[in-house]
């Protein structure tokens, strides 16, 4: 048959997958929901995806190696282009990351990052910055959902954090005015502004989120995040189907210590998401099971790990691949592959609910090579 | 018997939402408890562009050297060169030291058990020095300043009040790998007064490590510095781990003057006026205003009684969480308490 007819065959089948998917909806709610990437859609169900992994430091090696077996005992359609990132210094002495790096990720649009370690007076800045400027990746994401069987004392947990990851107080300008006295500049446009918060309600609607919460401090920061505010006002105007809240950044954290289940998915600048995304992970568990995506520009998109690097563990075949994990689900929903996600997902919560093979960290005993076999065989018994 | 020797006068500003309610009851309990403290009430209208209104209050606060104070509501709706006004009274009177002691209250239902955390937060300066210009159009810049005077006083604060209770370890809180200028002279300035208190340990945070650590292990901190706005993060994250808005007292030191309120400053208008807010946190307030008066017999009296209600006779407020009383109630065991006592009490 033609390749056209192929297409809408499989195109009746990934209904098919649609239909699955909502059934396993009905269990995980709002998570299955991928955000829509137009280019991935439908060809990605048997075209093979090159994702340009970049394995990065200490434990990054072994748990990028845990993912690339999981991912074949699921079969998904990716193929892994692996990539060093160091910082090396270019023409005019300007930092920037390895040509080919960069070359790899212009071309295939989707990484996979592990942990990058950031020396402390190395003279350059930290790889992650520079990935981020490289890629001009604009938008970090975090879902935070509780994992059955990992206990902490929230339960119920589901939102999303959407931080703007380019201005703000991170904007590294600082200068000393006189002795003793320091100034650092928080810089919020208009264009970033409006950029994040069109983001945080597309995901919203294409998620089938029903409200986004802009977080600020707009009565002490009255011109900044006033602005950061406006804009977030104006953008609500478009998406009348979407709730839209504004909540201080001091009664957000009240509140969210003592009822997470109010929140659904919020939007704010970088210092503030910064906090809250690292709070939000503490209350379903930590770093080491947390998934995070950074969209750029151009329809570039990473997503990483982002605990630490582990040295003390590296090498031990100790480490927990569970956040670098569920980030390549999130990467697999955002391609599209629902079906392989929904799989490699259930597989990876199932372990973790049964509690028998887990890694050190979530209070087992055993090996990463253990967990990873475990999840493996829980996937290929899906088939 | 009590023995009092003059009676004090203190500026109560009732504020927005909440705040007059609130007030009106610990004026309630103070008279029945025949506390020696007169009220110099100085209104601000929070609708009003012009800083008279604060004007007044700052006057007042000065003569009297003590204050009482509900939030004062920030307006939207005003254009952004008129200040938050509560920010205002605060850097007017160099209130440099807002201080929280957040505990675990045994009648309070939660999540984290045992928690006993004294945060010091520096209160005029950081993200909240209220200088701002847009340079070009859509672009916005905010200033935050740090500077060694005030990052070395506030630490100086910290270590001295760590000292007098007791307290073991101090943990200063900062983004200093990130702003390396700005939160790196705050965190020399901590070390080096840290020095100078061998008897007591010293270290740090990174402050969204620390939000990662308080919702899961808050039992690990003892006292706690910070500048301004992560003052403002860590501050509500600990009243929320421990019960919620209404539970915990604040205190804003400066050299010459103090000002009381509730910890965590929320104007509360979606509850205003029906009687449901939680009287504790202003009430809990107003002991250590009593407190810093030298008024210890009169703190003591009242705290207990609110204490009791909490903990024992179980009458709460009204809260999405837990109790349905209203706030009348709550005033009324904390009364019945106090007279419980077989002090002289005036008629109910």
């Amino acid at each position: 048959c033609t390749q056209k007819t192929s297409y809408r065959s499989f195109y009746f089948f990934a209904k098919d997958i649609v239909q699955l998917k909502s059934l396993w909806s009905l269990q995980f709610g709002n998570y299955l929901q991928s955000f829509k990437s137009n280019s991935f859609q439908i060809l990605s169900h048997f075209t093979m995806q090159t994702v340009t992994l970049i394995p990065g430091d200490g434990i990054g090696p072994e748990i990028s190696t845990a993912v690339m077996k999981i991912f074949e005992a699921a079969k998904a359609p990716i193929q892994w282009e692996e990539r060093n990132v160091t910082a090396i210094q270019g023409p005019g002495g300007k930092w920037m990351i390895p040509p080919d790096a960069k070359e790899s990720m212009d071309k295939n649009k989707m990484g996979l990052k592990g942990p990058l370690k950031t020396p402390i007076a190395a003279g350059h800045p930290s790889m992650n910055l520079l990935l981020r400027k490289t890629f001009d990746l604009y938008a970090n994401v975090r879902p935070c959902m509780s994992i059955e069987g990992y206990k902490t004392p929230y339960t119920d947990v589901d939102l999303v954090t959407i931080r703007e990851n380019t201005e703000g107080e991170y904007s590294g300008i600082e200068h000393i005015i006189v002795d003793g006295v320091v100034q650092s500049i928080k810089l919020i446009t208009e264009t970033a502004s409006k950029r994040i918060a069109e983001y945080a309600f597309e995901y919203a609607r294409n998620n089938q989120r029903t409200s986004v919460t802009a977080v600020h401090k707009a009565n002490i920061m009255r011109m900044s995040d006033g602005l950061f505010l406006r804009k977030c006002r104006e953008v609500a105007e478009n998406y009348k189907d979407v709730k839209f809240r504004e909540m201080y950044l001091d009664t957000v954290c009240l509140n969210m210590v003592q009822d997470p289940t109010q929140f659904d998915v919020l939007v704010m600048p970088n210092l503030y998401g910064d906090i809250l995304s690292d709070l939000c992970a503490g209350l379903i568990g930590g770093l080491g099971v947390t998934p995070s995506g950074n969209i750029g520009a151009n329809g570039v998109a990473i997503f990483e790990s982002v605990h630490g690097t582990a040295p003390d563990i590296a090498g031990l075949d100790m480490a927990n691949p569970t956040a670098l994990l569920l980030s390549a689900v999130m990467m697999l929903r955002h391609m599209g592959l629902h079906a392989y996600a929904d799989k490699i997902q259930i597989a990876c919560f199932d372990t973790i609910k049964d509690k028998k093979v887990l890694t050190g960290d979530l209070g087992g005993k055993s090996k990463c090579s253990e967990f990873t076999g475990e999840i493996c065989r829980r996937v290929q018994d899906m088939e | 018997t009590y023995t009092f020797c003059c009676r004090h006068t203190v500026t109560l500003i009732p504020g927005d939402g909440i705040g007059p309610e609130l007030l009106s009851h610990v004026r309630e309990v103070f008279r029945y408890s025949c506390v020696p403290v007169d009220f110099e009430v100085v209104h601000v209208n929070s609708a009003l562009a012009s800083q008279d209104d604060m004007d007044n209050a700052i006057t007042a606060i000065r003569r009297n050297g003590v204050a009482l104070k509900g939030n004062i509501e920030t307006k939207h709706t005003l254009p952004p060169s008129v200040k938050s006004r509560n920010n205002i009274l605060r850097t007017s009177l160099d209130l440099y030291a807002n201080v929280m002691h957040c505990q675990s209250l045994s009648g309070v239902q939660t999540r984290h058990k045992n928690i006993d955390i004294m945060i010091i937060r520096e209160n005029t300066e950081g993200e909240y020095s209220n200088l701002e210009h847009e340079s070009v159009s859509g672009v916005v810049e905010s200033l935050k300043i740090i500077t060694r005077n005030n990052s070395l006083r506030i630490a100086e604060y910290a270590f001295k009040l760590a000292r007098e209770k007791g307290r073991r370890r101090v943990t200063a809180v900062h983004k200093a790998n990130i702003m390396k200028l700005g939160d790196g002279l705050f965190l020399q300035c901590c070390k080096e007064v840290a020095s100078g208190y061998p008897d007591i340990t010293f270290d740090s945070m990174i402050v969204d490590n620390t939000t990662m650590q308080l919702v899961s292990k808050p039992q690990q901190f003892d006292v706690m510095v910070m500048p301004n706005l992560y003052g403002n993060v860590v501050s509500n994250v600990c009243a929320g781990l421990v019960g919620g808005p209404g539970l915990v007292p604040g205190a804003n030191y400066g050299r010459d003057y103090a000002v009381f309120e509730t910890a965590t400053r929320n104007t509360g208008k979606s509850i205003a006026g029906r009687n449901i807010a939680n009287p504790t946190a202003m009430l809990l307030a107003s002991c250590m205003m009593l407190d810093h008066l030298k008024l210890n017999d009169y703190a003591s009296l009242i705290r207990n009684g609110v204490l009791t209600t909490m903990n024992e006779t179980r009458v709460v407020a009204h809260s999405r969480y837990w109790g349905l009383g209203t706030t009348s109630d709550v005033v009324q065991s904390v009364m019945k308490n106090i007279q419980s006592k077989g002090q002289l009490t005036a008629e109910l």
